[in-house]
């Protein structure tokens, strides 16, 4: 039996409010998916699980794709319309993630809101048009909801607007499944480029190309170009999967590949 | 040489248990074992420290908590958790609980509970004030170092192996034939350099366990996942200070091993417990527990200086070998020992002369132990790679350098205490892996574009088979009622399936099926003595103990028979599984002896034979490693591996060709992902396996394995051995790889994308 | 609290402590089969079934799991049957230790895509770590008993 996290009441909410209320009391923790949970020795009073809460589904209109807290990283890996609009990238991005059986436990909202630096989810949603339905916070930005500090508000789906667009995901790991080292995401979203640069280790940093580097297109050069203005402006520092040597060496390295292999997507 | 006509042996039968193994049985010990109090360790945060108080009280009083014992509580007799034949080579430097606590991990307190959250709870019960002392944390500047790991008076080693408390010294060793200094003078070209190889990690997937309770007699019953019944018996015996005849000690399935568990790492503890309360204790170690108060490889610096002409010929080479033991001195000395015995006379084909000398230290860090090629892969890495800067420098194709130095059948063998090589395929596995792999097209540097280039390296390897002249391989065979057989063995199978060839082996001699031979073991009450199954021995000295055991009961079979037939036993003899009166053409069956043997008889059905071996015949092998390596990220991917195996006669070509696998597999983690570093207080970071990285099936590339056969006749069928050779190959040739792709030696291991990617290429 | 799985088919109630973790529980329930190699949901050893799909049961509750149905290995006897002989033809099993756990993600592999290609396998059964068999023995076990069950298909058409 392991004894690394203990708690004494175990609750599963019938609607929102509910577990929003829950959520606001001492000692109460939401657990989502457990994967990260579990590696850290915690000890609280009440677990609120929100699995009963339908959250568990995609949905996708025509404009977006509302996807609930607790979908698995293994749904939104496996889903059609996340792979046709993501160019591929959803996969590109989760395959690597310890393996099929942790991707069918960890969820969306778990990796969302604990906004880890190395998260590949993160980084890819940020380069989408995404935002965050909080249930007392309404709607943010998830570039904004990055930043924000933890609080007691319960994160209800992840909204992706459609835009027209292309993306394009890479990593560097030392092992395969290992966290990585670096991520870079990429993406054309309308007249837009935006590149997410993730696993400093410090929290995804969005580039937006402000300086036109990239407004004739993507070519060798541009990307090139590119990588120099994130390798000036993506700050990094050194942890268990890199040195900051090292992440430094690296940032233009990814930024410029998964540049071009956005290039090959448009 | 292989025959044709064996039965059983060289084919690839099914392991005994392996349904049981796959359809997920309750096999090992957590799953057969009764309730038992939960038995959990307080460790020392502290690399060096004395306990200066330690209050259990309040620990004592939780409820669920049954007893809370510390170094008060316990003998003052040192013991040595090795497990090595006896009287072994490591120290006696180990309390149960001691309170000088010499690693970050280092057992403080020892709880017994009745629920795992009440041993957790009381854990944090107690409390303990420790006075600090500076630890040493630097391997290289252990020796004589005044800061002493053991400064205990009652430190004392059975043999005098260069052991000295008083310099922080496990041991020493040193070795050499001819003048090394006057050949190296003499030579075109010298090379000197140094290597460093880490602390890696078995990391079997199954941790340390173990179950104590009393028997029936009142005996101490220990069921342990262990590789070493009966050598567990006697360092229970020394640490608890009670006859061995009160002891008895089996083991189950266990869930890996590779070395770790020839260490009795956690058997001692749930063992107090038991004596104190007279109750049923089970230990199990956590994976952190496992990755850093376990047993792992001996961290090394290798120096070495090669002598070479112009034309390849390597004419000297001297190795200076510094081995971390860590805070105790589990197979120090032994370990050290195969860093030059078992790396230089690879080179005896040329080598004028050469010079072995080694130190083994303490340091304030987790102790080491037995892993899987225990030395010899630490040295070949180094060896094998010098040998290709050579061949890099000099221009000449590493394998055309090999072939022209390397050891042949019938050398003598100076650096390996003079043996010569009976059997000896090293050449052909050499040319065979050359055409497996595709040398000529792989070894050319090809650039793939995308900063991405391909590249090859080549190691070669020769580890022993037991430990000549010490260990004792024993088997017992018995008819059964119904003609079938029965062995009974002191190896350990550990999912080599050793269980399995033994009684292949069996099922050859007495000429019946490998269904018909059920095995047993093994359990000191039950099983004959054998040292355990470590250091490449079992299929080759338990092997021939199998032969000489089957040769016996043939003869008992045949008085048996003789007295069925009324004739003298001389008349008779054993063939085709039955015994036959040539004379008269009458033969009995195996079920008429055994039933003959039930009723009015006098000749047990059964032999039981020891085996030694005087000499510890090499297999040998080549490994071939290509490589993608990213030159913008210093990624590597392994693209093919390619390995060509002497290991005399497979008994069984299926195992043996997973031994190499698995054993491949091991050695690319530890050459270029897995590492062992550690804060400046000590601890070590990567202690769990989301840091301490394995290879998942991504990481390994295609493997190709083959087998050269040779025959060695000193071993069962001509077989050596296979389980440890398997793993020193890839470092070598890896780091070769990586050397063709970058321009870079990299002369520590693991090498990680980001040393490729941030290392300045040499002058 | 008061839970009830459907455990290997079978209703099992019982009453269990808040925070237990569903390796506990279905050991608990003589489920031996499934077994912990990490504390860190790394190495795949404790997979089990979960409403069919493959998940680490070391980082589910068993909470999570009330109402609704749990396999683990002792409850596939059959499914696994027919094919770890192939595996055992290659004496990949090795220790066994990992092999529930791989076994059971097999299960869902095949069960999921049925005629999974080299490279397919691979990525399904990444998060299944054996630290024995160098992983490619499983792998011809898995190809062999694929190649043979369609040889069988394509005989009886």
């Amino acid at each position: 039996m392991s004894v690394i996290i203990t708690f004494q009441k175990y609750v599963r909410p019938q609607s929102l409010e509910e577990a929003w209320e829950l959520n606001q009391k001492k000692r109460h923790r939401i657990v989502a998916g457990m994967m990260w949970l579990k590696m850290g020795k915690h000890s609280f009073g009440t677990a609120i699980d929100l699995c009963d809460l339908g959250l568990g589904e995609i949905e996708e209109t025509e404009n977006e794709f509302r996807i609930g807290a607790m979908v698995t990283l293994r749904q939104m890996e496996k889903h059609p319309g996340l792979a046709a609009y993501s160019c591929g990238a959803v996969e590109a991005a989760f395959k690597d993630i310890v393996g099929v059986q942790f991707r069918n436990g960890a969820t969306l909202g778990g990796s969302l809101w604990r906004r880890m630096g190395f998260s590949d989810i993160v980084a890819l949603f940020m380069a989408m048009d995404s935002y965050v339905e909080l249930f007392e916070g309404g709607v943010v930005p998830l570039e904004e909801f990055v930043n924000m500090k933890y609080d007691k508000d319960l994160l209800v789906r992840l909204i992706v607007k459609k835009q027209p667009g292309a993306f394009a995901y890479q990593a560097v790991r030392k092992q395969r499944t290992d966290l990585p080292s670096l991520n870079c995401a990429a993406a054309k979203l309308g007249n837009e480029y935006r590149v997410v640069v993730g696993s400093r280790p410090a929290r995804a940093m969005m580039l937006r190309d402000e300086q036109g580097i990239l407004a004739n297109g993507i070519t060798e050069e541009s990307a090139a170009s590119f990588a120099e203005y994130a390798a000036s402006t993506v700050p990094v520092s050194g942890n268990m999967w890199g040195s900051a040597e090292y992440r430094k060496a690296l940032v233009p390295v990814l930024t410029r590949r998964t540049l071009m292999a956005l290039g090959e997507v448009l | 040489m292989n025959r044709p006509d064996y039965q059983s042996v060289g084919k690839s039968v099914r392991k005994k248990d392996s349904l049981q193994l796959l359809l997920g049985k309750p096999v090992y010990t957590d799953d057969i074992v009764p309730d038992a109090l939960v038995v959990k360790l307080l460790r020392s945060p502290h690399a060096n420290a004395i306990v200066e108080t330690i209050d259990t009280s309040k620990a004592k009083k939780l409820p669920g908590v049954v007893d809370v014992y510390t170094w008060e509580d316990v003998p003052n007799e040192r013991f040595s958790n090795a497990g090595q034949t006896y009287p072994e080579t490591s120290p006696y430097d180990r309390l149960i609980i001691d309170r000088h606590v010499r690693f970050v991990g280092d057992v403080v307190a020892i709880v017994a509970a009745e629920t795992e959250e009440a041993a957790e709870k009381a854990l944090g019960r107690i409390k303990v004030t420790y006075n600090v002392l500076e630890p040493v944390l630097d391997f290289r500047a252990a020796k004589d170092n005044p800061v002493l790991v053991h400064p205990e008076d009652n430190w004392h080693m059975l043999c005098d192996l260069g052991g000295d408390n008083t310099r922080n010294l496990v041991g020493g060793t040193a070795d050499s034939d001819g003048d090394v200094e006057a050949v190296l003078a003499d030579c075109d070209i010298v090379l000197e350099r140094t290597y460093h190889t880490k602390a890696y990690n078995q990391a079997m997937m199954e941790t340390f366990r173990t179950f104590t309770q009393l028997d029936r007699y009142g005996r101490l019953h220990v069921i342990s996942s262990t590789q070493i019944v009966f050598h567990v018996r006697r360092i229970l015996s020394n640490a608890l200070g009670i006859s061995k005849s009160r002891i008895r000690v089996e083991k189950p399935r266990i869930g890996g091993g590779f070395g770790a568990k020839q260490t009795a790492v956690c058997e001692v503890y749930p063992a107090f417990v038991t004596m104190k309360t007279g109750r049923p204790a089970m230990c199990i170690f956590s994976r952190k527990e496992a990755q850093t108060c376990g047993s792992p490889r001996h961290e090394m610096e290798i120096s070495v200086r090669l002598g070479a002409n112009n034309d390849g010929r390597i004419r000297a080479l001297a190795v200076n070998t510094l081995s971390n033991s860590g805070a105790y001195g589990e197979h120090g000395w032994a370990t050290v020992g195969l860093t030059g015995h078992k790396s230089i006379p690879l080179y005896t084909g040329s080598l004028e002369a050469f010079k072995f000398t080694a130190d083994v230290v303490y340091t304030n860090m987790q102790p080491s132990g037995a892993y899987r090629g225990f030395g010899a892969t630490q040295g070949q890495f180094a060896v094998e790679t010098i040998v290709n800067e050579l061949a890099e420098k000099l221009g000449i194709d590493p394998i055309v350098i090999r072939e022209q130095n390397m050891v042949r059948e019938g050398m003598a063998m100076p650096a390996y205490y003079g043996e010569v090589t009976n059997s000896c395929a090293l050449d052909r596995c050499m040319e065979r892996c050359a055409e497996l792999f595709d040398w000529k097209a792989k070894y050319p540097v090809r650039e793939m574009g995308n900063g991405k280039v391909r590249a090859a390296g080549v190691g070669m390897s020769m580890q022993g088979s037991g430990i000549s002249g010490i260990d004792v391989g024993s088997v017992t065979v018995k008819l059964n009622d119904d003609g079938s057989f029965m062995m009974l063995i002191g190896a350990a199978d550990m999912g080599t399936g050793c269980d399995t060839i033994l009684a292949q082996m069996v099922a050859e001699h007495m000429e019946c099926s490998v269904e018909n031979v059920s095995v047993f073991g093994a359990d000191t009450d039950a099983s004959p003595y054998d040292s355990g199954s470590y250091a490449s021995s079992t299929t080759y000295v338990t092997g021939m103990a199998v032969e000489k055991a089957c040769t016996q009961l043939k003869e008992k079979l045949c008085a048996i028979a003789a007295d069925v037939l009324e004739c003298k036993p001389e008349e008779l003899q054993f063939e085709d599984g039955c015994v036959l009166r040539e004379s008269t053409g009458q033969k009995v069956s195996l079920q008429e002896i055994a039933v003959k043997s039930q009723c009015s008889n006098r000749e047990a059905p059964e032999a039981t034979a020891m085996h030694s071996s005087p000499v510890s015949p090499p297999p040998f092998m080549v490994g071939m490693a290509e490589i993608e390596l990213d030159r913008e990220t210093g990624v590597v991917e392994v693209l093919n591996y390619a390995a060509v195996v002497d290991c005399g006669i497979p008994i069984n070509p299926a195992l043996a060709r997973i031994q190499v696998e698995g054993g491949i597999v091991q050695g690319i983690g530890h050459t270029l992902m897995e590492d062992v570093t550690r804060t400046a207080t000590g601890k070590i970071r990567e202690s769990s396996l989301f840091t301490y990285r394995l290879p998942t099936r991504l990481d390994t590339g295609r493997i190709n394995v083959e087998f050269e056969n040779s025959y060695e006749p000193t071993g069962p069928f001509g077989a050596k051995s296979i389980g440890e050779i398997v793993i020193n190959t890839p470092a070598p040739a890896l780091t070769q790889a990586i050397y063709r792709a970058t321009g870079v030696w990299h002369r520590e291991l693991p090498i990680l994308p980001e040393h490729i990617l941030l290392a300045k290429p040499e002058e | 609290m008061e839970i009830k799985i459907k455990l290997n088919g079978k209703m099992v109630s019982d009453d269990i402590p808040a925070d237990m973790l569903l390796i506990d529980f279905v050991r608990a329930h003589n489920c031996f089969s499934v077994k912990r190699g990490c504390e860190t949901s790394s190495c795949g050893l404790c997979t089990v079934l979960l409403d069919d799909q493959p998940v680490l049961s070391c980082s589910t509750l068993a909470a999570r799991a009330n109402g609704h149905s749990v396999y683990t290995l002792e409850g596939l006897q059959e499914e696994a049957s027919e094919f770890v002989g192939f595996i055992a033809d290659q004496g990949a099993e090795q220790c066994g230790f990992c092999n529930p756990g791989f076994v059971m993600n097999t299960i869902a592999l095949l069960r999921e895509n049925p005629d999974p290609t080299d490279e397919e396998i691979l990525a399904y059964l990444s998060g299944n770590l054996c630290r024995c068999s160098g992983y490619v023995g499983q792998q011809r076990g898995i190809r062999n008993f694929l190649n043979s069950r369609k040889a069988q298909e394509a005989e009886r058409e």
